[in-house]
């Protein structure tokens, strides 16, 4: 086997023994060490992908010196290389923009703790991109919750963060239940928990058809209580409280890759483990076409009501949520493509929102208020652009990712033909008129003229935010000029998925 | 001679001896100095956080009709809901297949080769420490790390003391004061039992590949004796031997160790290069590979968390 090919043991591995480490460090040391690794990881992501580009396949890789259905497997092919650079990269550039608000926001105490809760959960997102096994992505997905809750705690000296944090860990505890509910009943009826063992004894049961009632419950499960951890819509009461409560690194990570990272593994689920023909010979995936598209109207309608904008932004994320449940509901391989495809490119636009907000609003006097953010732009610059870059991303503007992974969504759900492409792109149409309303209102509030309220101190972004910033506007762009390499890698790495 | 003596109290001999004899440690040294320091002025007291108002309010406000209708139908509708997941669910348990037949799909050839294989590969006696520590231990090493991540969240949301140390020591004091402590019987019995207590504790851990149990059970056994340490003897016995800084170190040594034991394990597993551990001669204690040493680790941080978490919940601080 390659050096190369111990890469994803690595990304997961490293962060693991880096949290244990960090939780001792002083504050100054914890920092620099947790950001060295996250560093390393994503450089370690970067190298798997270029390697990925030659090697066009995908490969096993045991976790001891058992093979696979003894012990443990990872697993890992083109869209697992793109997404886990895709995760590295993001924890990175959160960290490295949200540094100075967290020595604010979080007393001197935690801030050790803090990083070794993002290490810990950089490594429970790449051993879910990676695992070929079902009940380890079980383990590394409690970890994700747990270190999720931190994360918006870690922020006590504001007591709606606590509430948030309650709220927050109510709703994923309920889909942590549901999904292990769900593998214990599979593996009652298959005996497996490896991913391809269990494809092939699906496939049995699904063909005698002796256990069709409990198959159906299985799936049902699985994927409730992952869209109930992804925040899909009736599920998604946490979501505004915890991304306008916490600081901006934790809503950032939050929203644009632990709610992703659990619709990678419901993907991976569903196509690995369960097998389209059998998801949809259950229509669970009709469910969640259906609450996809609820989420889609609902979310936008709520954000466009709201005046404060971390709200607004939280709320939006609702409805991009929606978007990739959509897309997943369709059913289609196309459809599973432009889902994976709105995962990255909503990654990359949702934490240059919750970044550019932070600044802006400093500079309006710490209030994130619509009415008081008039004239933000031109007081903190920077943050204004990358904000703007942001919101008309999510608003599917040629030249930015978004745009393409909505014409990918639309495409597939013409492909797709019948009701469901009729529904869909009328939901399309509307959601994305919706967007516009909310998303180029405050794109228009910020760029027009108006006064500092009173007491507002001169924006600083510091370099570390602009660093950041400058990195994310141009993942935007370029997820635009390079979509087709990466959808190419998608649709291989789809391919190998069957 | 009298030089010594003079220097004695100060020296490294003399604070082992005032340790033995359970004199004053620091703590209560500085605290009674922070004591009868003059108090400062209470330039930021703690300010009652503000209860958000939607937690308030529907107590405050008087229901208009319409809103106890919709409550009224809101609970009705849930419990509807409920009942029928648990109709639905039991529904399905029932047409599982029965439990215990030898002929179910969870008997296949990974169970047989756990229990056929097992001793000759993994060397442990005890077939389940083989299967969660050498077979599939990557799956513990994600549960041990579940623990720490809980006990990382848990201290970040009730570690009240970050800085002034004055405080913390004012604290402090206060939790002693009212600790009971006087309790003669709970001390009695509590000196009897808990050496047999822990002793029991870490012959679960070390015997873990030979004998039921291993490092989460003999770690909780010994973690629960120190909470009943704790609990007969207050903590400013327990302070003498376990501090935040111990847990730290112990927990970050016993990860530590574990992940990169683990790592090499699986590194050299992948690629097929030779491990310089082997199982060893089934039945000794100083066999089965690394497995009585994961479970030592496993054991040391499922007793710290166990404490840690106890004495979190307790006043705020470990």
């Amino acid at each position: 086997m390659a050096l190369w090919q111990s890469i994803p043991f690595a990304c997961i591995l490293i962060p693991l023994f880096g949290a244990a480490v960090c939780s001792v460090l002083p504050r100054r040391i914890a920092r620099g060490w947790a950001t060295g690794l996250v560093a390393l990881v994503m450089g370690l992501s970067c190298w798997f992908v270029m390697e990925m580009q030659s090697f066009q396949g995908s490969y096993a890789y045991p976790m001891g010196h058992f093979g696979a259905p003894i012990g443990n497997e990872l697993k890992a092919g083109p869209m697992e290389a793109v997404m886990g650079l895709m995760f590295s990269g993001l924890t990175l550039i959160c960290l490295i923009g949200g540094a100075r608000r967290l020595e604010k926001d979080i007393t001197e105490g935690r801030l050790g703790l803090y990083h070794a809760l993002i290490l810990l959960m950089l490594s429970a997102l790449m051993a879910q991109v990676y695992t070929n096994d079902l009940f380890t992505a079980y383990v590394f997905v409690e970890i994700m919750t747990i270190a999720g809750c931190g994360l918006i705690a870690a922020r006590a000296q504001k007591g709606q963060a606590l509430v948030s944090a309650v709220r927050y860990m109510v709703m994923n505890l309920i889909g942590s239940a549901l999904f292990l509910l769900g593998i214990i009943l599979l593996y009652d009826l298959t005996g497996h928990l490896l991913m391809p063992n269990l494809r092939e004894a699906v496939a049995a049961l699904h063909a005698e058809g002796q256990y069709d009632l409990q198959l159906t419950i299985v799936v049902a499960l699985l994927c409730t209580g992952l869209a109930a951890k992804g925040a899909l819509f009736p599920f998604h009461t946490w979501v505004p409280d915890a991304y306008s409560n916490g600081t901006p690194t934790s809503s950032a990570l939050l929203a644009s890759l632990v709610s992703k990272s659990y619709i990678v593994l419901l993907v991976k689920v569903a196509l690995r483990v369960i097998g389209a023909d059998v998801i949809i010979s259950t229509d669970v995936h009709d469910v969640m076409f259906g609450f996809g598209i609820i989420g889609m109207l609902a979310g936008s309608i709520v954000a466009i009501r709201s005046s404060d904008v971390r709200r607004m932004i939280a709320w939006s994320s609702v409805a991009q949520i929606g978007y990739i449940f959509m897309g997943i509901g369709l059913g289609t391989e196309a459809g599973m493509k432009a889902a994976l495809f709105h995962i990255i490119a909503h990654a990359a636009a949702k934490s240059i929102l919750f970044l550019a907000v932070e600044p802006l609003s400093d500079a309006s006097g710490g209030h994130s208020s619509l009415s008081y953010l008039r004239g933000a732009g031109f007081r903190s610059p920077l943050a204004g652009v990358a904000f703007t870059v942001g919101a008309l991303s999510l608003t599917g503007l040629p030249l930015l990712g978004g745009f393409v992974s909505k014409l990918n969504l639309g495409l597939a759900a013409l492909d797709c033909g019948g009701a469901h492409a009729w529904i869909a792109l009328a939901a399309l149409a509307l959601s994305t008129l919706l967007n516009v309303l909310y998303m180029v209102r405050i794109v228009l509030v910020i760029w027009s003229r108006g006064e500092a309220p009173e007491g507002s101190p001169a924006a600083v972004t510091g370099n570390r935010l602009d660093f950041a910033l400058i990195m994310l506007i141009t993942a935007n762009v370029g997820l635009f000029f390079f979509a087709s390499p990466i959808m190419a890698s998608l649709q291989v790495g789809i391919g190998l998925f069957g | 001679m009298a030089k010594l003596r003079e220097n004695l109290p100060s020296s490294r001999w003399g604070r082992f001896l005032r340790w033995l004899r359970e004199g004053d440690d620091v703590l209560d040294r500085s605290m009674a100095e922070a004591l009868e320091a003059p108090a400062p002025a209470p330039a930021d007291a703690l300010v009652p956080l503000p209860i958000p108002r939607r937690l308030t309010r529907t107590r405050q406000r008087n229901l208009t009709r319409m809103e106890k209708r919709l409550r009224a139908l809101y609970v009705v509708t849930a419990v509807l809901i409920c009942s029928g997941i648990i109709a639905l669910l039991l529904v399905t348990t029932a047409g599982l297949p029965d439990f215990g037949d030898p002929d179910n799909p969870a008997n296949n050839e990974v169970p047989r080769h756990y229990i056929e294989k097992g001793l000759e590969e993994t060397g442990a006696v005890n077939i389940v420490a083989g299967m969660i520590l050498d077979y599939r231990a990557f799956d513990t090493l994600g549960e041990s790390n579940v623990l720490f991540v809980a006990v990382c969240a848990v201290i970040i949301l009730l570690r009240l003391h970050s800085g002034d140390p004055r405080e913390r020591l004012r604290d402090e004091a206060d939790e002693r004061s009212r600790e009971p402590g006087h309790d003669i019987i709970l001390q009695v019995v509590a000196a009897l039992i808990i050496p047999l207590i822990l002793l029991f504790g870490v012959y679960v851990i070390l015997n873990g590949h030979l004998s039921p149990g291993g490092g989460f059970s003999g770690g909780a056994v010994m973690g629960a004796a120190l909470i009943l340490f704790q609990l007969a003897f207050g903590e400013r016995h327990t302070a003498r031997f376990f501090t935040f800084r111990t847990f730290r170190i112990v927990s970050v040594l016993a990860l530590g160790f574990y992940a990169s034991a683990k790592a090499y394990s699986f590194f050299t597993g992948a690629n097929h290069l030779p491990s310089f551990i082997t199982p060893g001669i089934p039945g000794k204690i100083f066999s089965a590979g690394l497995i009585p040493y994961l479970n030592i680790a496993v054991g040391m941080v499922v007793c710290c968390t166990m404490y840690a978490l106890y004495s979190l919940f307790r006043k705020g601080d470990v």
